[in-house]
């Protein structure tokens, strides 16, 4: 799913919501069931440990830790038994088996963007929200990763919730919801 | 004007923005530390001349064995100081049958000009302040002799050809505590009826003494032209050598008190880096758009400069309150030690605390805060665009030589300051160099824990130049506090235990050569072995090297006042057993017609004599020349007797002589002394129990006033924590968000924190434990020469102040990033 429209439409504030970062003034969330109004910060920090997965315009990879690490933190957070081989294992999936001890700071911004893609899915969440993922990276290697976020949506059957203002990479979402002045326009379903 | 108000306006804004208020709290500290410390030492200054005064009965003393000549009267009368003379000699006093020997002093009517004479008018009546002497043909008589003599008042007594009627009884002259080895039985008199007496004759000993009171610069004045005069025998004594002993104890307890604040500032200076570097950091947008609309670097400057020095100023008179309200605590607690009423506090302090204030902030915040005018205007386009990075190296010899200039104006002494400064430094090196291997061997161990402790190690790791500061900071005030609670305490139970429960707490002086053996009879009488009795001889040493010894060669007080008087020698076949010969050997049986000496350390440096120098000493008429053979060292606390020099044998035996003697007697046989005052009635007992009592409680009164004051540097070390903090709490919002995003809960959040801080209290209390063991080393071996046992409790009581301190002091310091929704951090984002 893409959320569509230009800048200061709310798209990212929509986002906040649907991931329970926010609580709506009015009205509620569903997220995969479970009223998001009746959770605590905590209660929804737990859903979201365990259902959700982010990606970032900005990469927001924590800078002192390596990118094996940096994979591995939602699979501790939600306790997994194997955070270490799950994390290398991704790693590799999305081309960075050589540079697994690598810190941010030794990264390009391609291959930072390719360590919060692994970090997304490691937990294997169902939902995945992407901000702009390709924001802050040029069209040749935004397209890359826009094609890393697809195939491991397959893979992993995520349902990908993707905000973007650029056209192309709405087409390739089977539903297109599109914000203007903070409200719904647009919904259509298409075939990418 | 503009500038000023703009200035002004923006420093009003960012104070209301909460990103001044640490900078403030740090200076604060350093300010309250250095004026309390000023404002009570300031106190206890004019507390303790007045009281020396007293002591003197003036504020100068000059005294000899010979009549002063009355050209020095004149000079006095000359330069508007007021006079006063009196002499004293030793005669026997009769009332009928009875004889008893007293210590007559004749008076005149100007005396005493500081504190008054109290007299009673019968024995054990109260005694009340009397501005008069006695009248002449009458002497006043102390307690003691009035009960010797079984007198009563109005009852006659002879000294010499002349009679006497006791008018009243002494109880006190302000300058008999001054004359510690002066304590016979007193009889004062008015000075016209000496001659009468016929008891002053060309060759008797007679103590002449011209007492003088005036303004400080007048009495200067005429010290400086007694001095020039070389009047043969004339010793002077000034407020400076009034109770030396209280008045050393206190001078070094005031130095302590200046070195702690220093360190206080020290400190508060670290965090002022910090937060100044934070406060610089969030206005580099502001100077970027000032500077696009045309502001001037210069400009910049100004207004920072302006901002600072307002904030200085206000906070230096915030810290001068505190600081005034502080010292009257600090003089409870040292409030016993001189018996007079402390006087109000003077008002310099302020006027130090303000300049303390301006040059810490200006010093340690001033080469971050001059980074702004860098700020290149392209940053409204490219954030990543910013000044420079001023090298640390830059900041900290910016501050070092701040607090340089500080130091010496805060302890009084170059030389003690340099070392503490020095101390400062190598302990800071240590701790950092420790401190760092530590986070090496953390980045190794943060692979194999758990996510919460990796998230907390890794903020240790990550922030290695941050976490070395803290642990520094932290270290240096928890040092200090072991030293002073844990250390001290040890150092003080070794100091006692050299002195053990029976060490010489008497001490018998005035023992005429005849008497010696009659003394150990006594003793032996008594069943106990008869203590060792030493001679002792006046000599004043007149030529080191064929060089007259002139008190103007020397700039050091004590040297001049050793050069200035005659002190005690003695004779011995072998050392005493307590001396230790560290430079040259001690005489054989060969070197019997050899002329040798034997010095003690601390002298020849003060006089700066060497082995093998050649020495002359001037003994009652004779000179006595010698080469020095070597150089001991002599525990004086340890209240024996001892000698500054020591000849052989063969060079001194001739000389007129006293013996003196220590022993210890217990409290249940203090009855031994009347018993032996009765025998010996010339001898003269000193019972230096109280003394050494005292000696204990000035150490610890005065560890204790330094205890209040390195609250402060306590205060000023979380201070740094706090700002450390805060340095980084822009990066831990933004972090502590992301993990909420990704499913972190408040007590995973927590528990990494948790980690973090206990873990930087754990190696901080160790490090500070390790620094204050050996620093108790070095104080044990080096100062107080006693044995160092370490106290195995050193290390769980820094383990527990650091983790406990710095782990709840770190939470609350983050709090508030804990708090922050994450959409808030994300929309930043």
């Amino acid at each position: 799913m893409a959320i569509f429209g230009v800048s200061g439409s709310g798209k990212s504030t929509l986002l906040g919501l649907l991931a329970g970062l926010d609580m709506p003034t009015s009205g509620r969330v569903i997220l995969d069931s479970v009223d998001l109004s009746t959770l605590d910060e905590d209660g929804r920090a737990r859903l979201r440990s365990q259902r959700v997965g982010f990606v970032f315009q900005t990469f927001q990879l924590l800078p002192g830790l390596t990118a094996l690490e940096n994979v591995m933190l939602p699979l501790e957070l939600a306790n997994y038994q194997d955070p270490r081989e799950v994390g290398t294992e991704v790693l590799i999936r999305t081309g960075l088996g050589e540079r697994l001890h690598h810190y941010p700071s030794q990264l390009s911004g391609g291959e930072q963007q390719r360590v919060a893609i692994a970090r997304a899915f490691a937990p294997q969440p169902k939902l995945l929200f992407a901000d702009e993922p390709t924001g802050n990276l040029d069209q040749k290697t935004g397209a890359q990763i826009i094609d890393l976020l697809f195939s491991l949506n397959q893979e992993y059957g995520t349902t990908l919730v993707l905000v973007t203002h650029d056209d192309a990479i709405a087409k390739r979402c089977h539903t297109r919801l599109t914000l203007n002045g903070g409200k719904l326009s647009h919904d259509t379903t298409q075939t990418p | 004007m503009k500038i000023i108000r703009f200035a002004l306006t923006a420093l009003q804004r960012d104070w209301r923005s909460g990103e001044l208020q640490l900078i403030a709290i740090a200076l604060i500290i350093a300010v309250a530390s250095v004026t309390s410390v000023g404002f009570f030492t300031s106190r206890i200054h004019h507390a303790t001349e007045y009281q020396a005064a007293e002591l003197l009965a003036a504020d100068l003393v000059l005294a000899s064995p010979d009549p002063i000549p009355a050209f020095f009267v004149a000079q006095a009368r000359d330069l508007n100081v007021s006079t006063a003379q009196s002499l004293s000699f030793r005669s026997v006093a009769v009332a009928g049958e009875k004889l008893q020997l007293a210590e007559v002093k004749a008076v005149d009517d100007n005396y005493p000009l500081r504190g008054k004479l109290r007299t009673a008018p019968d024995l054990f009546a109260s005694a009340i302040e009397t501005r008069q002497i006695p009248e002449p043909g009458t002497a006043w008589l102390d307690t003691r002799m009035i009960q010797l003599l079984n007198l009563a008042i109005g009852e006659q007594i002879s000294l010499g050809a002349s009679q006497f009627v006791v008018s009243r009884v002494l109880a006190y002259e302000p300058d008999r505590g001054a004359e510690l080895f002066n304590i016979a039985p007193r009889i004062l008199i008015n000075l016209a009826d000496v001659p009468a007496t016929q008891l002053v004759q060309p060759a008797s000993r007679v103590h002449y003494r011209l007492l003088l009171a005036g303004a400080p610069e007048d009495i200067a004045t005429f010290r400086q032209w007694a001095r020039t005069q070389r009047e043969e025998n004339l010793a002077m004594r000034g407020l400076r050598e009034a109770r030396p002993e209280l008045r050393a104890a206190l001078e070094r307890a005031e130095q302590f008190l200046g070195l702690a604040a220093l360190v206080a500032v020290a400190l508060a200076g670290l965090a002022i880096v910090l937060a100044t570097r934070r406060y610089v950091a969030r206005h580099f947008d502001n100077c970027a758009i000032m500077r696009c609309l045309g502001a001037t670097q210069g400009y910049i400057t100004r207004t920072y400069l302006i901002q600072l020095l307002t904030l200085g100023f206000v906070t230096s008179l915030a810290g001068c309150t505190l600081g005034f309200l502080v010292q009257f605590g600090l003089s409870r607690l040292m409030s016993d030690l001189t018996s007079a009423v402390l006087p109000p506090p003077t008002w310099t302090p302020v006027l130090s605390g303000v300049a303390v204030g301006l040059i810490t902030l200006l010093g340690f915040g001033l080469p971050e805060v001059t980074r702004l005018r860098f700020v290149p205007p392209a940053r409204v386009l490219r954030r990543d665009l910013g000044p420079v990075p001023r090298q640390n190296v830059t900041v900290y010899v910016v501050a070092v030589a701040a607090l340089a200039a500080l130091a010496p104006w805060q302890s009084g002494y170059v030389q003690l300051t340099a070392y503490t400064l020095g101390g400062l430094v190598i302990t800071s090196v240590v701790l950092a160099g420790l401190g760092w291997i530590v986070i090496k061997l953390l980045s190794g161990l943060r692979t194999r824990v758990g996510v919460a402790w990796r998230f907390g190690l890794t903020n240790i790791v990550r922030r290695t130049g941050s976490s070395i500061v803290q642990i520094v900071a932290l270290g240096l005030g928890i040092t200090a506090m072991l030293l002073l609670t844990v250390v001290r305490t040890d150092l003080i139970a070794e100091w006692q235990d050299k002195l053990p429960a029976d060490a010489p707490n008497q001490f018998i002086i005035n023992i005429q050569p005849d008497e010696v053996e009659d003394i150990k009879r006594f003793f032996r009488e008594q069943g106990d072995a008869p203590p060792l009795l030493y001679p002792m001889v006046r000599g004043r040493l007149i030529a080191i090297n064929e060089h007259d010894v002139d008190p103007d060669d020397y700039s050091d007080p004590r040297a001049q006042r050793l050069a200035d008087r005659e002190f005690n020698l003695s004779w011995a076949e072998l050392p005493q057993s307590n001396n230790q010969i560290i430079e040259g050997v001690w005489w054989t049986a060969d070197d019997q017609d050899e002329r040798l000496f034997s010095i003690e350390q601390g002298i020849a440096d003060t006089l700066r004599i060497k082995l093998n120098d050649d020495l002359v000493f001037r003994v009652a008429d004779r000179e006595v020349k010698g080469t020095v053979s070597n150089i001991r060292f002599v525990e004086w606390d340890s209240f024996n007797v001892n000698f500054f020099v020591i000849a052989n044998p063969e060079l001194l035996e001739a000389s007129p002589a006293t013996y003196i003697t220590s022993f210890h007697l217990s409290a249940e046989h203090k009855p031994l002394l009347n018993e032996l005052i009765k025998r010996f009635p010339s001898i003269t007992i000193l019972d230096v129990d109280a003394l050494m009592g005292q000696a204990r409680q000035i150490i610890n009164r005065g560890a204790t006033a330094v205890e209040y004051v390195f609250v402060f540097t306590l205060l000023a070390g979380l201070i740094v924590l706090f700002a450390g903090i805060q340095a980084t709490h822009d990066e831990r919002i933004r972090e502590i968000a992301l993990l909420r995003t990704l499913g972190a809960t408040t007590s995973q959040l927590v528990k990494g924190l948790v980690t973090e801080f206990t873990c930087l209290g754990l190696f901080t209390g160790l490090l500070a434990a390790v620094a204050a063991s050996i620093a108790g080393y070095v104080l044990a071996t080096h100062v107080f020469n006693i044995d160092y046992q370490f106290n195995p409790w050193l290390l769980p009581i820094g383990l527990i102040i650091g983790a406990v301190g710095i782990g709840v002091a770190g939470i609350i310091g983050t709090r508030s990033a804990l708090q922050q929704s994450p959409i808030a951090t994300l929309r930043q984002i």
